[in-house]
């Protein structure tokens, strides 16, 4: 087929409109936020003294890094489904959470304690921690990915991690209701972990889907 | 330089709103750009330039296909090199596998050289045979035989609906086969 034939065909095609990026990231996420909250009830569950523990401010703390987690990878991502685009100016956007960890952190030193830092750090819940929070990424990775395909990222893998960062944040939402360690240590270690290990799944299945 | 990319940018909007004179216009006047970019990216690479067509073709089915992320408030040109510098990295990674011979140091030569004739493109038309019968048809139908849409659907008993979903799924299909090739 010669190019200009193939132009003659693109332009007889120029009527097909393609919805957006956010669109279909949006519609995507709101079909499997439902599958991860199905698998959080039923094995998990809201820890019972959830209505104590909200006068706790690092039980709010943990909400507040996994959404800002969550909404700045969204943020990214979208901008990076443009091809032009780069992270150059955006990834700022992600430290806001490490930042309000470190934020959380420093709080809880100046605070007197029950228990010494490194049993804070440990904690009691480090194994549902990380297998939890990737297991209920899952089906919003795969829904975040079917979103950003419709994007042209000219870097998949980064791409890619970026889509593990926000499912995992959304994850580790429903989980920071399950979980009774509050501490911001324990958050920085474990969920941390828990993340970087979706970011990384993220990256290899942006490497093959999300070429374009 | 400027003015071309206002040009561009001017001629994308029209297009994004609708007007597909514009459209054929902008890509009319952005393939023989981008297969002067292929060539010079083939020579850098030590491949034989006349492959450049398909690389152009590639490119434009990509423009196409991923238009909507291009925002209208934005310059068209950039976004367009973004789109074909990707293609073309893809490219030379595909035919890399081959290269055995490492000419980098005189491939700066080449372009100035009286350019050699053209290789048609190969790889799209190849692809092309692989789609399913319908779409297959309504592409050959106006790609080739340069058929309208109204053509095409009254050639095959077709509501013209239908022409054009085949019609785009088709580019939609060539594309994911090209890429996995």
């Amino acid at each position: 087929m010669e190019t200009d034939q193939l132009i003659r065909t693109l332009a007889a095609d120029s009527a097909h409109r393609a919805p957006p990026v956010g669109f279909v990231l949006t519609l995507a996420l709101l079909a499997a936020t439902p599958v991860s909250m199905a698998m959080f009830f039923a094995t998990l569950g809201v820890r019972p003294d959830v209505m104590i523990a909200m006068r706790n401010p690092f039980f709010d703390l943990k909400f507040l890094v996994t959404l800002a987690v969550a909404i700045s990878a969204i943020a990214v991502s979208l901008h990076l489904s443009r091809p032009e685009a780069s992270l150059h100016g955006w990834a700022w956007l992600l430290l806001i959470p490490a930042g309000l960890l470190v934020a959380g952190i420093a709080g809880e030193m100046t605070m007197p304690q029950r228990l010494p830092m490194m049993t804070r750090l440990v904690g009691s819940n480090s194994r549902p921690c990380l297998t939890a929070i990737p297991l209920m990424s899952l089906p919003l990775l795969a829904a975040a990915l079917i979103g950003l395909r419709q994007g042209a990222p000219t870097r998949p893998a980064v791409a890619g991690a970026i889509a593990g960062l926000l499912s995992a944040g959304l994850a580790a939402t429903l989980y920071a209701s399950h979980c009774t360690d509050d501490s911001p240590l324990f958050v920085a270690t474990w969920y941390t972990i828990a993340t970087a290990l979706v970011a990384a799944i993220g990256a290899l299945a942006g490497s093959r889907v999300l070429r374009f | 330089m400027r003015e071309r990319d206002e040009e561009w940018t001017d001629l994308m909007r029209s297009a994004i709103s609708g007007d597909s004179a514009a459209y054929h216009r902008l890509l009319k006047a952005v393939a023989p750009v981008l297969r002067a970019a292929a060539r010079r990216g083939l020579a850098r690479a030590g491949q034989p330039v006349d492959q450049s067509e398909d690389i152009v073709q590639d490119i434009l089915l990509a423009v196409h296909l991923k238009r909507h992320t291009w925002d209208a408030n934005a310059p068209f040109a950039p976004w367009l090199f973004a789109i074909a510098r990707n293609k073309l990295i893809d490219a030379l990674r595909r035919r890399g596998r081959r290269v055995f011979v490492n000419i980098d140091d005189f491939a700066e030569t080449i372009p100035s050289e009286p350019i050699a004739e053209t290789a048609p493109a190969s790889e799209v038309a190849a692809q092309l045979q692989s789609l399913p019968a319908r779409q297959r048809d309504v592409l050959q139908s106006i790609a080739v035989d340069s058929a309208s849409i109204k053509d095409t659907a009254a050639k095959f008993a077709m509501s013209e609906g239908a022409v054009r979903v085949a019609l785009h799924r088709g580019l939609a299909s060539l594309t994911a086969r090209l890429r996995e090739q």
